[in-house]
């Protein structure tokens, strides 16, 4: 069950070009958390907290159960990524969690395809670990502007798995877009699990419907309540019924979707 | 047990106390459970209702603003017949009075909606004639006196059900509406709804809600909100329910202290989702630290000592 709790900044360490890793003590959220979920978090002031208004989303990169913290990667956009971005540790958090429908593995699958993107590489991490132990043979994909924004590069290279990199800028692995690795794939895909870009995760989602391959993608939307309250997070979903399609709420619903029944700005 | 007496009777709408949610912010309660002990709260103003399923704008439906928030969600909800059927039993027995906004896009559709709630197990219905987010109606109703008061004469017409009728903020003059929907038989009136204003992304140099305009909240707006609840006050006999920007309870104070009967919190939801129950404990420390026995005995001082 999702709840509140106010706990303390273990470490927050600059990992790339404004890309940061924040570990937090957090036993509570530790206990409950699942693999694609994530919290709603707000820093704490001494008076009043109102500028930056908002919680921030972010994903769940690491569930430590033997340290009891959660670590989560972020890039910084905004005002509210900046005031996160110049906490210490020891600093308190105000955390809302775990949240959201996470990723979820079937038996059925054997060879599942990962495509992460850009700062959507940070949920994938625990996924792939499960995906590992589950005795899947899994195929990477990661893509980011530049070698230093490919989260988790070390880690994922310790695990069994074929690993591709994209980047813009050619500065590691093939240049270009990580989808273009989507034409050499040799084999068939059972699954395909994906975060990224909206752009990307479109071209992945057309693929999986042109080769008939279920999956699931973790969206993104700006988001208020976190609650499932005021639907300001939706996104379209297709569903059975006259219009083919609704809204669901990111922050419930998803953020993790069936990949082939997302509609991205269409 | 509480020392101080915290209920409230709104022209017939009793309260378990004066502490109540807006709408659009706290879904229809349950969305909160795991933060709130919802019997403690005195009302629950649910999701605007409308007739039929609304979809709602596109996204992106929300952007930050200095100390506070735009919103165009562009009232989605799943019709007025889900929620009797669906949502209403799992929320009729909650402690906490449950409040139906209701929107339209014609007096028809307003008048059509209180029927269909009139024999509901609820405890009033909101008259949200201040939406700023939908094309046809709302915001328009809201705006203009003698519009604002053939809607209420029509719900009036179909429901003995307590009425509330809740006001822009996008007015030239508040208290002329105010009276025009007392005049009309509004039993209550809350206020304010959101003030229409407008965010620009600087780098794709277009506004970034998808409805382009939306309606702002928060910290931001509750100036504005206190003004209008002070004028209000002492434009009409009816009771007032006070909103915009209430985070804390020294804010929920201020509007006691302008004339509010009850309060409304909103925006603050989604930043602190137990704020409800901090603003609840805050009131009644207040009343004991100054003395007094009853929330009623602060309602409307501040308007009451600069006459």
């Amino acid at each position: 069950m999702a709840q509140r709790v106010i706990r303390e900044i273990v470490e927050q360490q600059k990992i790339g070009p404004g890309y940061f890793k924040l570990v937090i003590k957090a036993p509570e959220i530790v206990a409950q958390a699942k693999i694609g979920q994530f919290v709603h978090i707000k820093w704490i002031a001494e008076e009043r907290n109102s500028d930056p208004l908002l919680r921030r989303p972010i994903s769940i990169n690491r569930i430590n159960h033997e340290e009891e913290t959660i670590t989560l990667v972020y890039r910084v956009v905004g005002r509210g990524t900046k005031v996160l971005s110049n906490l210490k540790p020891g600093d308190q958090l105000d955390i809302m969690g775990p949240l959201g429908t996470g990723f979820s593995i079937s038996e059925d699958t054997n060879r599942v395809l990962v495509i992460g993107g850009g700062v959507g590489i940070a949920p994938l991490y625990p996924l792939v670990n499960k995906l590992i132990e589950a005795n899947k043979e899994v195929i990477l994909l990661l893509g980011a502007e530049t070698a230093e924004e490919v989260i988790d590069l070390d880690s994922f290279q310790e695990f069994d798995l074929e690993l591709k990199v994209a980047t813009m800028d050619g500065s590691l692995g093939k240049q270009g877009f990580v989808t273009d690795y989507l034409e050499e794939l040799e084999q068939e895909m059972d699954y395909i699990y994906t975060c990224g870009p909206t752009p990307m995760m479109k071209v992945i989602r057309d693929w999986a419907i042109d080769f008939n391959v279920p999956g699931q993608a973790s969206l993104e939307e700006r988001m208020g309540c976190g609650t499932g309250a005021c639907l300001s997070c939706v996104c379209q979903v297709k569903i059975e019924g006259k219009d083919g399609w609704t809204y669901k709420q990111a922050c419930t619903a998803g953020p993790v979707f069936p990949l082939r029944e997302v509609i991205f700005d269409e | 047990m509480s020392k101080v007496n915290l209920a409230v009777d709104l022209n017939g709408l009793k309260l378990q106390n004066p502490v109540t949610t807006a709408s659009g912010t706290f879904g229809f309660g349950l969305e909160y459970k795991n933060y709130v002990d919802l019997d403690k709260l005195g009302g629950v103003m649910v999701k605007g209702t409308t007739l039929q399923p609304k979809k709602g704008n596109p996204t992106p439906r929300i952007a930050e603003t200095p100390a506070g928030m735009l919103n165009a969600i562009g009232l989605q909800n799943p019709g007025v017949d889900h929620f009797i059927e669906q949502t209403l039993p799992g929320i009729k027995d909650k402690e906490f009075k449950t409040i139906v906004n209701i929107s339209g896009n014609t007096v028809e559709d307003y008048a059509k909606l209180a029927a269909k709630l009139a024999e509901t197990e609820i405890g009033a219905i909101e008259i949200n004639i201040s939406c700023p987010n939908v094309k046809k109606g709302g915001l328009a109703f809201g705006t203009e006196a003698d519009m604002a008061a053939s809607v209420v004469q029509a719900v009036r017409a179909e429901t003995s059900l307590p009425l509330i009728t809740k006001l822009s903020p996008n007015v030239v003059d508040i208290t002329e509406i105010a009276q025009a929907v007392e005049e009309a038989g509004t039993d209550i009136i809350s206020l304010i709804n959101t003030l229409l204003g407008m965010k620009i992304d600087i780098e794709r140099q277009e506004p970034i809600l998808a409805n382009k305009v939306g309606g702002l909240s928060g910290p931001a707006i509750k100036p504005v909100a206190v003004r209008m609840v002070y004028q209000v006050a002492q434009a009409v006999d009816i009771p007032l329910i006070g909103m915009g920007g209430i985070s804390t309870v020294e804010d929920a104070i201020e509007f006691f202290l302008a004339g509010a009967n009850a309060i409304s919190v909103g925006t603050a939801n989604f930043v602190n989702p137990e704020v409800t129950m901090e603003i609840l404990k805050g009131l009644e420390e207040y009343l004991i630290e100054h003395d007094y026995q009853d929330i009623n005995e602060i309602v409307g001082k501040a308007v009451k000592s600069s006459e």
